[in-house]
């Protein structure tokens, strides 16, 4: 008997995998140079100061090796020589679904983006390469004082803001692929939410790939100030390509005094995506940082939301499912770091390996001496559908000094022959029975996720495991 | 009509569990198998059911007249044929509701939806009549479940899906007095004319409440005596010996 009688998995991606021919205006053409960066600066009227910006973190990113020295070694088979920077048919977003261009409209409505934002949205941005087609807020929630535009326009209109916090979070050489969205960046959102306000629906964001070759370095910055509460979501899909695709954004939150924010992101890239994100959040005196995270697509992510906790009394919380399938490694964790008293964070990883997929768990959190009445709580669990799928956790935990506490907990299980024969034995197939089985590893996490993404995760769930089983 | 097994010899590895069974429970009986450990009793469950670790060699397995060992386990299952596991297996996250709506669900065609209000008061009513709380239904299939209350949510499952023939493998173990009683009433009320039962135990003791209509002795993968349930109190009271000895004679 084999130990491993599993079917192979095969990967249905029919959702996100179309493609549309576009007539793109604006190309920065294939490598990347100095002219690239001005290229794209000029493109984008950028002021001085971006400029600037843009140059200096071109330099850090040539300077900086890959870290391949702690790092998946299939990061050297990015060819930065081969993608295209820079893709858009203009640089401003359109108010109305109506004057978006056909093909881009066409591609949203496949995705359903407009039948969500009618249903449940406060507010939506929808990027397609490197500019976003449409974005919009609904009029009620503008009128509160919120701003949720592109990046460009936030930092054409909204200089006093956007420059306060720019690249504050997260510096440009905070790791090479951030120098890389820093000196190419386009698109993302900027969100401004006032004093008090709570904005009762979510603000939604769509990363759309549709060229192929294609580097995608959307910037998002998110500012909630005192006392605000404001949930964003972004989803991200691409279609099928042979050559590699590269996906590197750069996200800094900045929660005020008081202030939540929940950062939702549900990852459904291509299997041929290089998705390597840097997301970091600056939480304040009593301010709530949440990242939900599921990371279902992609070839290689690399992704470690992180919450600095800047403030007494301070909340980060980081909630991440990964399923790496055949030929994918989710490698994603998340990154703690204490700096006032009383501050508490809480991770929640949970991790499906099917067939040759590999997830890996990289933790770090981090309390130093002088801090006191601080607590972290870590959960890790890990689910090997197949022999040779692989999992691997790396936490680095460093708590000191008096009355800190942390509690660590990491698991490792597998759907069993035997789980899988009891319920075949009551009537389901093969297939929908690891489904299930895999729903109800992730369906305590799934719980937390807005509703129309908990449904749309069950869905890529199953279309994941029932692939070619049956 | 019946549940019909033929010279079934069937491996696990290189070692024959199953030496040439045959064994027939018409519809509407309900039929024991008794045995000591090691005689095969839970293996012939397990491959009636298609467990893909054993492997028929030869004979076969017929659901009124369909053979079970050309199918898939959810196609015998979807085919009529319910096992009571004597160990129920842990799902964890997997609530009940869902776990028996999905069984329920696909036994349906394409494209048409179980009906979720008729299906909830049919749910609850069959758990009000095992004793099973209704929380229950949010809970995660066997998880954390004592062995009296995995028990008794597997002979729910059974009400549910309603099969033609069901094998209850040592459903009695495990069990005190009182879920002893409330598990054979709940298989007491599935009995009739619509239904076959195949009951494996190694005690005579639950045949006093689930009262067979024939008792097989099971000795070293072969069917070695029926008789009527007077057999049961015999093997009680004498033990094995005499019929081991008797099938010894017999080779």
């Amino acid at each position: 008997m084999s130990t491993d009688t599993k079917p192979d998995i095969a990967i249905d991606r029919s959702v996100g995998d179309f493609r549309y021919d576009v007539d793109y205006e604006y190309d920065a053409g294939v490598g990347l140079s100095e002219k690239t960066i001005d290229y794209i600066a000029d493109v984008k009227g950028d002021p001085d100061w971006i400029r600037r910006f843009r140059q200096d973190a071109f330099r850090k990113f040539k300077e900086m090796p890959m870290p391949t020295h702690w790092a998946s070694p299939d990061l050297n088979n990015i060819v930065f020589e081969n993608i295209r920077y820079y893709l858009s048919k203009g640089t401003q977003p359109k108010r109305s679904w109506d004057e978006v261009p056909e093909e881009m409209k066409l591609t949203f409505e496949r995705l359903g983006i407009p039948e969500q934002e009618r249903k449940f949205l406060a507010g939506v941005e929808a990027q397609f390469d490197s500019e976003a087609a449409y974005s919009n807020i609904k009029a009620a929630v503008g009128e509160q004082g919120v701003i949720f535009v592109g990046s460009t326009e936030g930092l054409h209109k909204h200089p006093e803001i956007f420059r306060k916090w720019f690249g504050k979070v997260i510096p440009t050489g905070d790791n090479k692929f951030s120098a890389l969205n820093s000196a190419v960046f386009s698109g993302g959102s900027f969100i401004y939410v006032p004093p008090g306000v709570k904005v009762k629906h979510p603000l939604q964001a769509y990363f759309r790939i549709n060229a192929e070759s294609f580097g995608q370095f959307e910037r998002t910055l998110i500012i909630a100030d005192e006392g605000s509460e404001v949930m964003y979501m972004e989803g991200c899909t691409a279609p099928k390509f042979e050559t590699s695709t590269l996906h590197s954004a750069v996200v800094e939150l900045v929660a005020l005094k008081g202030a939540k924010i929940q950062y939702v992101t549900v990852q459904n890239w291509s299997p041929n995506v290089f998705n390597l994100v840097t997301k970091r959040g600056l939480a304040h005196e009593e301010a709530e940082i949440k990242w939900i995270d599921c990371n279902i697509g992609s070839r290689l992510t690399m992704k470690y939301p992180g919450v600095v906790m800047k403030g007494r009394k301070a909340r980060g919380e980081v909630i991440s499912i990964a399923l790496a399938s055949d030929g994918q490694h989710q490698d994603t964790g998340a990154k703690m770091i204490h700096a006032a008293d009383e501050t508490t964070s809480n991770i929640v990883s949970k991790s499906i390996s099917v067939g040759s997929g590999r997830a890996t768990y990289r933790g770090l959190v981090h309390v130093p001496k002088h801090l006191k009445g601080c607590k972290n709580n870590t959960e890790c669990d890990a689910l090997l559908i197949n022999a040779h799928s692989r999992t691997d956790t790396y936490p680095a935990i460093t708590v000191r000094g008096q009355g800190n506490a942390c509690q660590h907990e990491a698991s490792v299980s597998q759907i069993s022959e035997e789980q899988i024969f009891y319920m075949q034995q009551r009537g389901i197939p093969e297939g929908a029975a690891m489904s299930l089985a895999v729903n109800g590893f992730v369906n305590d996490l799934v719980q937390q996720f807005p509703m129309e993404y908990s449904v749309e995760l069950k869905r890529l769930i199953d279309l994941e495991m029932e692939g070619s089983v049956g | 009509m019946s549940l019909s097994i033929q010279n079934l010899r069937a491996n696990i590895g290189d070692r024959e569990i199953l030496k040439g069974l045959n064994l027939e429970v018409p519809k509407g009986e309900v039929h024991a198998i008794m045995g000591k450990n090691g005689s095969g009793k839970s293996t012939l469950a397990k491959v009636m059911a298609g467990h893909p670790s054993y492997e028929v060699t030869s004979g076969d397995v017929l659901l009124d007249g369909r053979s079970l060992l050309e199918m898939e386990p959810d196609e015998c299952s979807r085919s009529g044929l319910f096992l009571a596991f004597q160990y129920p297996m842990e799902i964890p996250g997997v609530t009940i509701a869902n776990f028996l709506r999905a069984a329920l669900q696909a036994r349906l065609p394409e494209g048409e939806e179980i009906d979720a209000v008729a299906y909830y008061k049919d749910l609850y009513a069959k758990m009000d009549a095992l004793k099973i709380d209704r929380s229950f239904t949010s809970r995660s299939v066997n998880d954390g479940f004592s062995g009296g209350e995995k028990k008794r949510c597997e002979i729910l499952q059974m009400a549910m899906l309603k099969p033609s023939y069901a094998v209850l493998d040592e459903t009695d173990s495990g069990l005190d007095i009182d879920a002893l009683k409330i598990v054979s009433e709940g298989v007491n009320a599935l009995r009739g004319p619509d239904t076959g039962f195949l009951v494996i135990t190694h005690y005579q003791r639950l045949l006093n409440y689930i009262v067979p209509d024939v008792v097989h002795v099971m000795v070293d993968g072969r069917i070695v005596l029926s008789g009527d349930k007077s057999l049961a109190l015999k093997l009680e009271a004498e033990g094995y010996d005499w019929v081991e000895k008797e099938a010894a004679a017999a080779a």
